[in-house]
């Protein structure tokens, strides 16, 4: 029974990977689009998405698809918690008090690095740069971005996250 | 002027007047990815809130961000016919206040206005200053930015009602693509990605190759920690810069242009999309462009996270959907590039002074800024100040200037220390460098890059060592691995910061940084690598004494390592 559930998972799975391949409207396909695209709808990138990426992509082999989704850093190959906490360690926010906020939110989640909470509730991800310098210290929860942190700000942000059903898939 | 652009031109400003001056107010909130930062939205639904409970209708428009981000979130309003007013950091209960009392009762709130715009012919509200003389808009000049922060960037009637695409339809329907290759020549543009080279040069290069098929790249990874001007301009006013892209073409002879953006910038992203899609819909791409014989066709590229991939041979590598590592050279872009087709790579802001450049001559940017370096550099302050935001100014301004009139000055209580200028490869300035004119070569003489333009400052509570730490360790992790003297080097010297940051300096610490900062320069193939030991060497210039403290005295953990929060963010790529 078990591999039957499994197989039919896999098959789902493999479903989603194939449809997103194919949503990508613009001129340009690649490998690299390719992966993006799997990595949008599905948050992550599964295996069965390497192999299916390497049929999509005209003269590409499954080694060039781990080539590059090894290589660029947003791509992640476990799902993701239901909400994720980006805090950037830039310099304008490293100066205004990131390390502070880096910190807090780890004991918040229960962390000691990058990665998912054991209920899996959270991911937790250091990010080099939000792009909202202006309003440093700034994370983003779920991808929208709050700025002119404190860690009490930073943490009440997270709980307010963790009171709210995922993220929207 | 081409019919066809006629007939937008009217559709836009009939629009215009309808936001302006019809039966509604215009109620516009700055956006961006800075404004959602601020609390934007929050502003937004207290302001739709507000309305609701007075049954008042209104156009709310979020537009882009005007540069002043310590301001956000930023709303104005405008009564039809009436005085544009500036309202900053809108909180919920401020939006509240200012829609009751300035839609709700008629009257602008001036205890609250932060600037205003006059209507023409009109006074305006007594008490308020007007936007163009508030300190930090005083010293601007704004080219590139002109509409940031002022119409909708989904709008392109918006854009097209501010004169938009009129350099266009001028180039088309009168000028030759080499009369608008010689106006960018004589304008005296030099490039705002980093290397200033002149861009009418460039543009040449590839206006000489003859190959049907040839690429204007427009190069938006802008990966700098500190700098968001390329997208702040990408997300403010898309059209500005495509309508610069499609100059490009028309100029050099290309057939294709791509705008290439790091993913998960959505705003930018978004965006840009939008603006590529609404200019094909109205035929200003696609082919006979305003029904010339010009054809022309852009797409949105998107990269991963890899900041390399803002290097110019790198980035064709992320386009063709590969690691984006740099390529050998020769051949050069402009003979083999994208594709393995003739090509040219621009900056956002670059291409966002051509149309103004072609709308208004060459010999207009170049009376702009100084000898050498025409038009504004705009820039991002940000760190220990006032005011931080985004600024176009002349070039030529010095930096204290800068700092000091557009940014506000140091924090109360305290002083401007250091500096950290042209990104994560560029320089750790100290006090003696803020006399320095902005200028591309004053600026490389004296040691400092303008790069990109962002500027961070610090204060005396900022330790360089520490700082110094935190732009290394982000040029480890982003290192992409292909030379090894870039990839085992920023390793090493982030190993040797470290433990000078936590005291355990070891005698003989800077000479080692020096002689791998010496390889890594010698034998990395891009600016990544070759540029990898310019923020130590500049930080060991300025700051000497804050080195020696750690190094040689070992006189305690500095930054971050003090209080013992640090957390060490490395990872290496698999």
């Amino acid at each position: 029974m078990t591999t039957g559930v499994t197989a039919a998972a896999n098959t789902e799975l493999r479903d989603r990977v194939r449809r997103a391949l194919r949503s990508q409207k613009q001129r340009t396909v690649t490998v690299l689009s390719s992966l993006l695209a799997v990595q949008h709808d599905l948050k992550y990138i599964p295996e069965v998405a390497i192999e299916e990426t390497a049929n999509h992509i005209k003269g590409s082999t499954i080694n060039d698809v781990w080539s590059v989704a090894s290589f660029y850093t947003n791509f992640r190959f476990t799902p993701p918690g239901e909400h994720t906490v980006e805090v950037c360690w830039g310099p304008s926010c490293h100066i205004r008090g990131a390390q502070k906020i880096l910190k807090t939110v780890q004991q918040e989640l229960g962390l000691d690095r990058e990665g998912e909470t054991t209920d899996g509730k959270f991911t937790l991800a250091y990010n080099t740069c939000l792009g909202a310098c202006a309003q440093a210290p700034v994370i983003a929860i779920d991808h929208h971005h709050f700025g002119r942190c404190t860690p009490e700000s930073a943490v009440a942000l997270v709980r307010e996250a963790g009171s709210k059903p995922a993220a929207a898939h | 002027m081409t019919a066809q652009y006629e007939e937008l031109r009217a559709r836009a400003e009939t629009r215009w007047k309808e936001l302006t001056a019809g039966s509604l107010p215009w109620v516009r909130v700055g956006g961006g990815v800075s404004g959602e930062a601020a609390g934007a939205d929050a502003a937004t639904a207290a302001i739709n809130q507000a309305l609701a409970r007075l049954g008042k209708r209104a156009n709310v428009t979020r537009v882009g961000m005007l540069g002043l981000c310590y301001a956000e979130p930023l709303v104005d309003i405008m009564l039809p016919g009436g005085d544009r007013v500036f309202y900053a950091n809108v909180t919920p209960q401020r939006a509240r206040e200012i829609v009751e009392t300035h839609i709700g009762n008629g009257v602008p709130e001036a205890s609250l206005a932060l600037a205003q715009v006059t209507a023409e012919g009109s006074q305006g509200v007594p008490g308020v200053p007007r936007l163009d003389d508030i300190p930090a808009m005083r010293r601007q000049v704004r080219i590139a930015t002109r509409n940031c922060g002022h119409i909708d960037p989904r709008s392109l009637l918006q854009y097209v009602a501010s004169g938009g695409y009129a350099a266009l339809d001028k180039a088309l329907s009168g000028m030759t693509p080499a009369q608008v290759l010689d106006e960018v020549k004589n304008s005296g543009l030099r490039g705002r990605g980093g290397a200033a080279f002149p861009t009418g040069v460039k543009w040449g290069f590839l206006a000489g190759s003859k190959a049907p098929v040839k690429y204007v790249l427009c190069n938006c990874e802008e990966g700098d920690p500190g700098a968001f001007n390329d997208k702040g301009i990408l997300e403010s006013d898309p059209h500005t810069l495509l309508e610069g892209l499609i100059l490009a073409g028309y100029a050099t002879g290309a057939s294709n242009g791509v705008i290439f953006i790091r993913q998960g910038h959505e705003e930018p992203i978004e965006a840009s999309r939008r603006a590529v899609q609404d200019a094909y819909d109205a035929g200003l791409l696609g082919k006979n462009i305003l029904g010339s014989s010009f054809s022309y066709d852009v797409e949105v590229a998107l990269t991963g996270d890899s900041y390399v991939a803002g290097e110019e041979t790198a980035l064709m590598e992320a386009i063709e959907g590969k690691r984006s590592m740099p390529r050998y050279r020769p051949p050069f872009p402009a003979q083999a590039g994208l594709w393995q087709k003739p090509s040219n790579i621009n900056n956002v802001k670059t291409l966002a002074y051509a149309p103004q450049i072609v709308a208004k001559g060459g010999a207009w940017f170049k009376g702009i800024g100084t000898q050498t370096s025409a038009g504004t550099a705009i820039l991002c302050i940000t760190g220990d100040v006032q005011r931080p935001g985004l600024y176009e100014v002349p070039m030529g301004l010095t930096i204290r200037e800068v700092l000091n009139d557009v940014a506000g000055g140091p924090l109360t209580g305290k002083r401007m220390k250091v500096l950290q200028t042209g990104g994560p490869l560029g320089g750790v300035l100290g006090e003696s460098s803020f006399d320095v004119q902005i200028d591309f070569d004053a600026m490389s003489k004296a040691g400092a890059i303008l790069g990109s333009g962002g500027i961070i400052v610090g204060s005396e509570d900022v330790s360089v060592v520490d700082l110094t730490r935190n732009l290394v360790a982000f040029n480890q992790f982003e290192s992409c691995g292909k030379c090894f003297p870039c990839r085992l080097g920023t390793t090493h010297m982030l190993e040797v910061l470290e433990r000078i940051c936590m005291n355990g300096a070891r005698a003989g610490d800077q000479e080692l940084m020096e002689r791998v900062g010496q390889s890594m320069k010698i034998g990395s193939l891009c600016g990544h690598g070759q540029l990898g030991y310019n923020p130590i060497l500049s930080a060991f210039k300025f700051f000497a004494d804050e080195f020696d403290a750690s190094i040689k005295e070992h006189r305690g953990a500095v930054g971050a390592f003090a209080d013992g929060s640090m957390i060490v963010p490395s990872r290496t790529r698999p």
